[in-house]
């Protein structure tokens, strides 16, 4: 097996369309358990531990540039006000020992419906910088995921970085897991409160092939706290609003039964996520005025 | 001793009764500590197993030569190439070395691959080409008892069943003014040692093997596999290398017989280590359970009968099956006091993983049962659950549903009182910290949903072997003088699982012997049998065996003081490295004086009093040598929108006879209790309807975490029993007995749901398990006969109240 490591983007960019077979490697949690159950033999590996270009964050037009190496362990230790659901979400993933080698660059590399980044990133309308020899792109995440494990990557493509804007307003994530620590999640919801558009941004884990946003509830509960007039009055919210999100998020998933988890409950706990989620949210938003 | 072995040395005083530091911790903390796993020597090649992929299949054929032809590869075998005895097994010799003809379960052995690396040996693994002739597999155990269903091994599919009949069911039934039933299950329970199985094959001169490898019990290793090798048992000589954990798990052969056959082969050393997937394939599990229970009771609460039907799957080999069921009988009452009892007990054979010992060894399946029916006869006479146990509580002088006396400490009562004592731990209040809540970090309550319950259970299990079993076991205690200082040296092949016998052993001799510095070497068959780590049995009867040896190395060193001082040898003890006359106090003589060059060794073999077989068609005998009580209160928070559980606090009272090291024992405690919680909330291997395991790995077999596992409190009892050593009791499985249903019993009160079933999921919880998947299916019980030669209205019970 050939080890390539590249110590600038530019090399990594130039190794991987001279080597198309090879697979990037960051925190290698993902990669390595595959290497090591015999599932994957890539003929080449190319870390990417030493390129500062993907290991850095800083903010452009209020808008956080979140390098694809950075590890969740920073996301929480950095980044909790800038991004609290993606944080939120990071605190969630594996053990001390993931969160410090994991990055979300790998977690979108995976593209695994269980994610964790994914539901805070749709929410939030983050963007994916792909980079290859050829040039730049951005992919709105939404668009990024193609099928089960599968994204819209190139085979000389890397991921360079998440776009997110800096948060404006509440956002909460949640996830359930069959035991209260280091579990892949069973179903997850994330939402995000855009108060300056007057928006809702959800994401969906672990129930349907992908990643996904609920696109009808966000449309849903934007509508309603306009037509009443909540995004302004910052006035209680009605509980059947509440339950009308919950169903709609449910009604966004199209889970699957499986040893973690029967659809049933996944749709069930999605609904209840998204109404818990909602409660708090609408409570700081309320608190934050 | 080879140098592959290190000696757990200690060199400073520690008695018994005090938390003595175990010889191995540092290094097994600071990750030093030699695995079997570890080990290597120069010139070892690495074997693997290839696998069966379906649960019953005819082998059509076995093509070896493309996984030969791998450069790197040095041999590839099958059943052909078996030595011996292609069969072994605890019970029963009926598990193939290497699958012959067809395969019974998903994951049975099939050949065998060793290459200079691991990384060869796997891919040559997938290269051997064998043919299946898959058929429909029979995984349903209710009905592998039909007539007409395939006989998977031998002629039917019955295991065994063992009948208990005490007292007289119909006169019971008359007498009980308050009647319930309960149908539950327990799922498949995994031990989930972290060490995988793994060992060393070292062919030597004389054409026999040298085995160093993780085991429970090395000389049933030997017994079963030196046969199999075709050599005479003393050619093949085991040593026990460093054990990541057991449980029960290494009571049946994994890579013994596989690396000894190869070694011989290829006349080099072989290793072999199961990756985690394989793990799961490689061992026994604990036994799915299908339980039916019926109580009788009068208004006021006290227990008339109990009725139970309890089906274990065995999976598609014997294993330990025909004692797992035993057990799981002799206790279906409880620790109470039941005059009258029918108990049925079948295990069966399926085309599901292979079930064997794990800790609690069917106890815990029917602790489950009768506590959880317990609760709910409880319900029915609106009675606090606590009280009916106290109501009902065993006590010395109880007489068992086998119609044996419980002699020796029962302190059920008092065990459940001292947990009723224990202030509940307070409520949550204001804004609380995740890491407390149901979900945990995982933010899915902020309070929402949460509903407090608390639950009790008690258990009670024989310690030792059953039955009419001679359990022997053999320690060789040595003292010489070494650099100045005596030393003394414990030989025996009891086998040290993380439970801390060695330790023991070590303090066992410092007391008996006054002896600072002790040596335990490496445990090996060169020394007698030490019998199984298992039935809770090995601290007693490895104890028995050290302290006897010591006393008779004693004996002759204080013969010798007695000589030399004119003084008699009933005055003078060990202390100090030295003799002493208790009466004045005076130092007579130091053991390196009176010992000079000589050693002195003795060997000495315990056994414990004898016991009796059960008759076969009443289930009657006094087939056991002791009892061991534990008793649980769980505390949970239970977010019942989303079926998340938090256990809040799980306190244990437990009577260990004598704390022979506190520390140890306390951990004990703990552990077992965590892996009942497991078993409560999440553990549980899945099978598939085509008997395929759907989970063999840590991302989906999930075990409990820090988060999950809660304070556990511990009342210690010490009353001490009055036939063993010290007066210890086993202290290993009681607690894996009872954690269970206190939890389930807890998260029952809190949500008022049944919960038939352990573990209990989410989906159980919001009532969303997809339609197909049964509760637990009614079993039919037996009809209800006076048992053979009761006259009617005889008196069954002779408790003493
Ligand atoms: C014990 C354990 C627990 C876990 N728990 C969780 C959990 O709770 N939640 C969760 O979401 N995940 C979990 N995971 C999975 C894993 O940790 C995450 O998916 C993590 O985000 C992967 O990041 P990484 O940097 O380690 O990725 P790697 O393993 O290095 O890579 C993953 C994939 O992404 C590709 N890749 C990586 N970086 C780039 C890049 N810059 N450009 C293009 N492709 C790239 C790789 O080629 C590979 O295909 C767990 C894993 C383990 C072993």
């Amino acid at each position: 097996m050939v080890f390539l490591h590249a110590t600038s983007l530019a090399d990594a960019v130039a190794a991987l369309s001279a080597h198309p077979g090879a697979v990037p490697i960051a925190g290698g949690t993902d990669v390595m358990v595959e290497v090591n159950f015999d599932r994957r033999r890539p003929a080449a590996l190319l870390d990417l531990t030493r390129v500062p270009e993907l290991s850095r964050w800083w903010v452009e037009d209020g808008r956080v540039r979140l390098g694809a190496g950075i590890p969740y362990a920073r996301v929480i230790a950095e980044l909790g006000d800038r991004l609290p659901g993606l944080a939120m979400a990071a605190r969630t993933v594996g053990s001390p020992q993931i969160r410090n080698r994991g990055t979300v660059g790998g977690n979108l590399g995976a593209a695994s419906p269980a994610g964790d980044s994914h539901p805070p990133l749709l929410a939030a309308g983050a963007e994916v910088e792909l980079v290859s020899n050829r040039g730049r792109r951005r992919v709105p995440v939404c668009e990024f995921y193609t099928g089960v494990k599968r994204n819209v990557l190139a085979p000389d493509e890397l991921i360079e970085a998440v776009w997110v804007d800096s948060v404006a307003g509440p956002q909460q994530f949640s996830k359930i897991g069959t035991r209260n620590a280091m579990v892949i999640s069973v179903a997850a919801f994330a939402l995000a409160l855009h108060p300056e558009r007057q928006q809702v941004g959800t994401g969906i884990g672990s129930a349907a092939p992908t990643p996904r946003r609920a696109r009808e509830a966000e449309e849903l509960l934007a509508g309603e706290l306009d037509a009443a007039g909540l995004w302004e009055s910052r006035g209680p919210l009605p509980a059947t609003l509440a339950e009308e999100f919950g169903s709609r998020v449910c009604a966004a998933a199209a889970p699957i039964d499986d040893v973690r988890g029967s659809a049933a409950y996944r749709v069930h706990s999605l609904r209840v996520m998204a109404r818990r989620t909602l409660t708090w949210a609408w409570n700081d938003y309320r608190k934050a005025a | 001793m080879t140098s592959l072995m290190q000696a757990a040395e200690t060199t400073s005083w520690n008695g018994i009764g005090t938390s003595a530091r175990r010889p191995d911790g540092l290094l097994k903390v600071t990750g030093r500590f030699s695995y079997s796993s570890d080990l290597w020597v120069e010139g070892a090649v690495f074997a693997v197993t290839v696998r069966s992929p379906h649960a019953a299949a005819r082998i059509v054929s076995v093509d070896v030569s493309r996984a030969l032809a791998l450069p790197g590869v040095r041999a590839v075998l099958t059943h052909e190439d078996v030595p011996g005895a292609k069969t072994y097994g605890m019970k029963l010799a009926d598990q193939p070395v290497l699958a012959v003809d067809q395969v019974r379960y998903h994951g049975e052995p099939v050949a065998l691959v060793a290459a200079d690396d691991p990384q060869t040996a796997r891919r040559a693994a997938d290269l051997v080409h064998v043919e299946y002739a898959p058929y429909e597999p029979v995984t349903d155990p209710e009905a592998a008892l039909l007539p007409g269903a395939r006989p998977v091994l031998g002629s039917d599919n019955l295991v065994r069943h063992v009948k208990i009949r005490h007292g007289d069911l119909v006169a019971a039934r008359e007498l009980a003014e308050v009647v319930v039933s309960g149908d539950y299950e327990v799922g498949m329970q995994d031990q989930a040692f972290l060490g995988p199985e793994s060992g060393l094959a070292i062919p030597s001169e004389d054409g026999g093997v040298e085995l160093y490898v993780s085991s429970q019990w090395l000389h049933k290793d030997l017994e079963q596999l030196a046969p199999c090798l075709g050599l005479p048992p003393d050619k093949v000589r085991l040593t026990l290398a460093g054990v990541g954990g057991a449980f029960g798990g290494r009571e049946d052969l994994s890579v013994q017989a596989h690396a000894c056959m190869l070694a011989l082969r290829l006349g080099r050393p072989v290793r072999m280590v199961y990756s985690r997937e394989e793990s799961f394939f490689g061992h026994v599990h604990r036994h799915p359970a299908r339980m039916h229970f019926e109580h009788g009771a009068t208004r006021d609460g006290k227990l008339v009968y109990v009725r139970a039907r309890l089906l274990l799957d065995g999976g598609a080999y014997t294993s330990t099956s025909p004692v797992v069921i035993a057990n799981a009988c002799y206790f279906a009452a409880g620790a109470y006091e039941v005059p009258h009892a029918q108990i049925d007990g079948l295990a069966v054979y399926t085309n599901n993983p292979p079930c064997g010992a794990m800790r609690g060894f069917g106890a815990v399946q029917s602790a489950y049962g009768v506590e959880s029916n317990l609760d709910r006869l409880a319900r029915e006479l609106a009675m606090d659950p606590l009280e009916l146990r106290m109501r009902n509580a065993m006590r010395t002088g109880t007489v068992l549903p086998t119609g044996q006396e419980v002699d020796g400490p029962a302190p059920v009562r008092e065990l459940l009182a001292s947990l009723q004592e224990r202030p509940l731990p307070a409520e949550a209040t204001g804004e609380r910290d995740l890491r407390t809540l149901p979900g945990g970090v995982a933010n899915t309550t902020h309070g929402e949903g949460l509903r407090r319950g608390i639950g009790y259970a008690v258990g009670v299990k024989a310690i030792g072997y059953s039955g009419g079993v001679d359990d022997v076991s053999t320690a060789c205690v040595t003292l010489e003088v070494a650099g100045g200082r005596p030393v003394v040296s414990v030989h025996t092949a009891a086998a040290e699982c993380g439970q801390g016998v060695t330790t023991v052993q070590a303090q066992i001799a410092g007391t008996e012997l006054g002896v600072t510095r002790v040596v335990v070497v490496p445990a090996d068959t060169r020394v007698g049998d030490a019998g199984s780590a298992s039935a809770s049995r090995m601290t007693w009867m490895s104890s028995g065996a050290v302290q006897g040896a010591c006393r008779l190395v004693a004996r002759d060193v204080l013969a010798r003081a007695a000589r030399v001082s004119g003084r008699p040898a009933t005055v003078l003890a060990l202390v100090h490295d030295g003799v002493v006359d208790s009466l004045t106090g005076d130092r007579v003589c130091s053991i390196v004086d009176l010992l000079g060059d000589d050693r002195i060794e003795h060997v000495h073999e315990y056994h414990h009093r004898p016991t009796q077989g059960i008759d076969p068609e009443t289930g009657q005998g006094d087939a056991h040598i002791a009892f061991a009580f534990a008793a649980h209160r769980a505390v949970v928070e239970v977010d019942v929108e989303l079926g998340l559980v938090k256990v809040v606090e799980l306190a244990t009272a437990q009577d260990v006879g004598k704390a022979m090291n506190p520390l140890a024992v306390e951990g004990q405690i703990e552990g077992g209790s965590a892996q009942g919680l497991g078993l409560a909330l999440m553990e549980e291997l899945v099978v598939d309807d085509s008997g395929r395991l759907r989970n063999p790995s840590f991302t989906d077999y999930l075990i409990p975490t820090m988060l999950d596992v809660p304070p556990m409190p511990i009342s210690l009892f010490e009353l001490p029993h009055p036939d063993s050593p010290y007066g210890l009791n086993g202290v290993g499985e009681p607690p894996t007995l009872s954690s269970t249903p206190a939890i389930v019993n807890a998260v029952r009160a809190a949500t008022g749901l049944d919960l038939p079933r352990a573990p209990v999921r989410p989906e159980h919880l919001t009532g969303t398990m997809p339609a197909g998947n049964r509760a637990a299916t009614p079993a039919a019980l037996p009809a209800v006969t006076p048992p053979p030669g009761t006259a009617p209205g005889g008196q069954p019970t002779r408790a003493r109240h």
